[in-house]
């Protein structure tokens, strides 16, 4: 085994907010009673997907339910046996606060599996694996989603894989509790990861406030015989955010516009790698995750296995939940409040957070910038938020974009330091979503000249050619008549076709004016 | 309740307190000027603090904004304070009154209130006086310990209230040192001396220097000093800003006082004496009117301690740190745009545009 070596690279800015992590990592993961109801929305943060099932229907637990339909969406699994209740339109959990159709499965507690059959990933072909990693429906579970398959079959070379273990959020010890408890699990999984991107290097990045964790994971790794690089990063918000962990494993940047994967670099969350284990070795489809539930209106806080679809209301009332100040899928940080208690639990919940009234400090009256610059030292971005928040602000987008908003990471911790309690995420989101509005409209508008375009220099082309067509229909006529030397004849001929011309035209030239937007045939 | 956007949790230090923190900080370098220079200190400060708060709530009125949440994030009392610390002991009420009526209301309000100014209240409000009234803005009175007759309470009110002690004494008579000539402050002292081609020496010659540098003078300076070090310890000031100014100062006065220590005054003498330290922690560092960026602090603060010198050395006032901080107030948004960070995965700092692409095009 190599000796820890990896010398590690420090990322600007960050903030230390109290870590509130020991309140759940120190049980066991446990699992929780079956929920009677499961919700599983049909469009994913990754895509839509279509249910395969009527209303009615029996279904098993691991039975595929909606397949995957867009170019980043994933499958869907049922994760009890039951009946299909119906799909309704229902409010998910999502900042934007949108709806969309769920399915309702009714769990009938028989919990019969259908497998799919293992595999042996020693000696299947990549494809097989890929297509396995497909068929379990796995999207990464730190929190993006995204869609393993896809990720796992890039074609580029790929060199380092970086097992994403900081686990940076305050509260949250999904990851930890995995890790203590299921390493070697994780460690299979990696495995399988690293022999289909046929990489060299595997990083496991953690960070150090996690002894144990990175004690169980050392062992795995010696018992498996692998190589696996370990890196215990100190504790600072956000080292858990992608380009951080690869600038402090590496001491590079993701080029701005670029992905991990343009550097040879491919990062999977822990959970992930345990999910492709599951799908791989055991043929078991992504239908549960370990959710973190805490807070301190929880009265038994701590990691479960949570079935997608349950609905976070159950969560509450099985760890006995008092009242809360608000609900947050996700962490204090980055995490964003439930409207809704009855929103199913999906495969990017990694917590539920229930604080207690005033545990969490609740946002404030907003006051003027006072320029202190404070946002400006705790960007791990090095941005300068002041700046584009008074861009944001003046709807100077141009400006903001001019001053990089785009490469905002969201991570929060300006608006965590701000004096002035400014809500700077939020200015944030919303310049980054008229600045991508206006680039989509820019987008329709240049699409819409170049048919508009097309269209009139197709309209002028057939008025080319019927000009022609009239110009050798008559001439043909004229000589004709010049050839049967009817000379009385032909005067008169002439004018009855110059007529017939002038009145075909005027009918075809009226119903071809050109009439600008109201292009329906292209 | 409406929902919140992340992050649910902050660790922050509010604008009330911060500007707390500068008031409490400015207490050694005020109780200095007490100490040395008298009732009249307090009395301006009074003046200023309620005046302050009395037009400010006023404009607010006026503008149709939160009064009583706006009067208590002490950013009025900050601005009264400075200036208050800033004016001459004696100076009659009303221009006081104007000065700090002019830095609330127009370079404070007039540009949109807190947080929208781009030059320090405070000192606009100086400027404007110390360029209306030359005569009583640089009327500073001899330290306690120097003067023929120290001014008792009463005299003091007298004289700000009515422009004549209770026996009819003149401003003049007040500030008459024990040799029975009128005083004033080192470095008023040496600029006119030095104009009179006097040699260093023999400036320094006169009872208004001891120990380091000027009498009083430089308890003041190490009073606010005290102060400001406490408020970069805490992190409530850019001390990059606070230690260039002081290196600027430094440097600057150093590099004449090379070339002719006989004609100019030495770099101690500059340090502690003036507004150098009000100006270096409490001024200089006002975040609304300072550059934001790292680098642009830097340049900042150099640019203001560099300036100071210069002005105080050739330019026709006494002192020069209000000036030298609007000069580069005014500067503020170009520093800031040229000294930009390089933003992570970006090759080259914000401010080459080459670089810049549109959200969707392609690279
Ligand atoms: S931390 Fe808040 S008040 Fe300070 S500069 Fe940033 S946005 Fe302005
Ligand atoms: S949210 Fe954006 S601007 Fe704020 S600290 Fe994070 S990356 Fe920087």
């Amino acid at each position: 085994m190599p000796p820890d070596a990896i010398r590690l690279h420090e990322f600007p800015g960050g903030v230390h907010p109290p870590e509130h992590k020991s309140e759940s990592s120190e049980t066991p993961i446990a699992a929780l009673p079956l929920p009677e109801l499961l919700s599983l929305p049909l469009t994913a943060r990754s895509g839509p997907t279509t249910p395969l099932v009527e209303v009615g229907e029996t279904v098993r637990k691991g039975q595929l339910i909606a397949e995957g339909k867009g170019a980043i969406s994933v499958h869907l699994h049922a994760p009890t046996s039951g009946t299909v209740e119906g799909i309704r339109e229902l409010p998910l959990p999502h900042p934007s606060g949108l709806t969309g159709p769920c399915l309702l499965l009714r769990a009938d507690g028989e919990e019969t599996w259908e497998k799919l059959p293992p595999l042996d990933w020693r000696t299947e072909a990549r494809q097989i694996l890929l297509d396995r990693i497909q068929d379990a429906g796995i999207a990464g579970l730190g929190g993006a989603s995204f869609p393993s398959h896809i990720k796992l079959a890039i074609t580029a070379p790929v060199d380092t894989l970086i097992i994403n273990a900081a686990e940076c959020e305050p509260y949250i010890t999904c990851d930890d509790r995995l890790m203590r408890e299921r390493a070697a699990e994780i460690i299979e999984g990696t495995v399988i990861a690293k022999t289909v991107l046929g990489c060299e290097r595997v990083i496991l990045g953690i960070e150090d406030n996690k002894p144990a964790a990175i004690d169980a994971m050392r062992e795995a790794i010696d018992t498996a015989e692998v190589t696996v690089e370990i890196a215990v990063v100190p504790t600072k918000y956000p080292s858990g955010g992608e380009k951080q962990l690869i600038q402090i494993l590496t001491g590079q940047e993701v080029p701005s516009g670029k992905l991990p994967v343009d550097m040879g670099i491919v990062m999977q969350n822990v959970g992930t790698l345990y999910a492709i284990k599951r799908a791989i070795v055991d043929g078991e489809p992504l239908i549960s995750r370990v959710v973190t539930v805490t807070g301190e209106a929880i009265d038994r806080p701590g990691n479960y296995e949570v079935l997608l679809g349950t609905p976070f209301s159950h969560l509450l009332e099985e760890t006995g939940a008092g009242t809360y100040s608000q609900l947050i899928m996700g962490g204090p940080m980055m995490g964003f409040e439930l409207e809704d208690p009855a929103m199913p639990v999906i495969k990017a919940t990694n917590c539920l957070l229930a604080p207690a009234p005033g545990e969490l400090p609740r946002q404030g009256v907003e006051l003027p910038c006072i320029r202190c610059g404070a946002c400006a030292n705790v960007c791990p971005a090095s941005l300068l938020p002041q700046q584009l928040y008074w861009f944001a602000r003046a709807g100077e987008f141009d400006k903001a974009e001019e001053h990089r908003l785009m490469d905002c990471i969201e991570c929060g911790a300006c608006a965590y330091v701000c004096p002035s309690d400014i809500p700077l995420v939020h200015y944030y989101r919303y310049a980054k979503s008229e600045i991508r509005t206006r680039f989509l409209d820019r987008l329709k508008a240049d699409h819409a000249k170049e048919r508009f375009d097309a269209r009139n220099q197709r309209l002028e082309r057939l008025k080319q050619e019927r000009k022609e067509r009239h110009k050798k229909a008559q001439e043909a006529r004229l000589k004709q008549a010049r050839d049967k030397g009817e000379l009385d004849e032909k005067k008169a001929s002439i004018e009855a076709a110059l007529k017939r011309v002038e009145a075909k035209k005027a009918r075809q030239q009226d119903p071809a004016s050109p009439a600008p937007g109201a292009d329906k045939e292209s | 309740m409406p929902l919140q956007s992340s992050p649910h949790t902050q660790d922050r230090m509010p604008v009330s307190r911060l500007m707390q923190w500068v008031l409490l900080a400015t207490l050694p370098g005020a109780l200095a000027l007490f100490v040395f220079f008298g009732w009249g200190v307090l009395i301006n400060l009074l003046l200023c603090a309620g005046f302050a708060l009395a037009f400010e709530a006023l404009i607010l009125w006026l503008r149709d904004r939160p009064i009583k949440a706006t009067l208590l994030d002490y950013s009025a009392l900050v601005t009264a304070v400075l200036l208050g610390l800033s004016l001459p002991p004696l100076l009659p009420w009303w221009m006081t009154i104007l000065g700090i009526g002019f830095a609330i209301v127009f370079a404070k309000h007039l540009f949109g209130g807190l947080g929208f100014n781009p030059f320090n209240p405070a000192m606009v409000g100086y400027v404007l006086l110390l360029i209306s009234f030359p005569a009583q803005m640089t009327a500073w009175l001899p330290p306690q310990s120097l003067a023929a007759n120290p001014a008792s309470l009463w005299e003091t009110l007298h004289f700000i209230f009515t422009g004549s002690g209770p026996a009819g004494e003149t401003i003049e008579q007040i500030r008459a040192g024990l040799d029975g000539f009128t005083m004033a402050t080192p470095l008023d002292h040496f600029k006119t001396n030095q104009g009179l081609g006097f040699r260093t020496e023999e400036i320094l010659d006169s009872p208004v220097y001891g120990g380091l540098a000027g009498v009083g003078w430089q308890w003041v300076n190490l009073g606010f000093l005290a102060g400001g070090l406490l408020l970069a310890f805490k992190k409530i000031i850019s001390w990059r800003i606070s230690l260039a100014m002081l290196i600027g100062i430094t440097v600057m006065a150093a590099l004449l006082w090379g070339v002719d220590t006989d004609a100019f005054a030495s770099p101690l003498l500059h340090l502690l004496s003036g507004a150098t330290m009000l100006g270096a922690f409490f001024i200089a560092t006002d975040p609304i009117t300072a550059a934001t960026t790292r680098k642009g602090r830097w340049i900042f603060g150099l640019g203001i301690g560099a300036l100071t010198i210069l002005i105080r050395t050739f330019g026709g006032y006494p002192d020069a740190v209000a000036f030298a901080v609007l000069l580069f107030n005014m500067a503020v948004p170009t520093i800031d745009y040229y000294t930009r960070p390089r933003v992570y995965g970006h090759q080259k700092s914000g401010h080459k545009k080459a670089g810049h692409k549109k959200f969707g095009e392609k690279s």
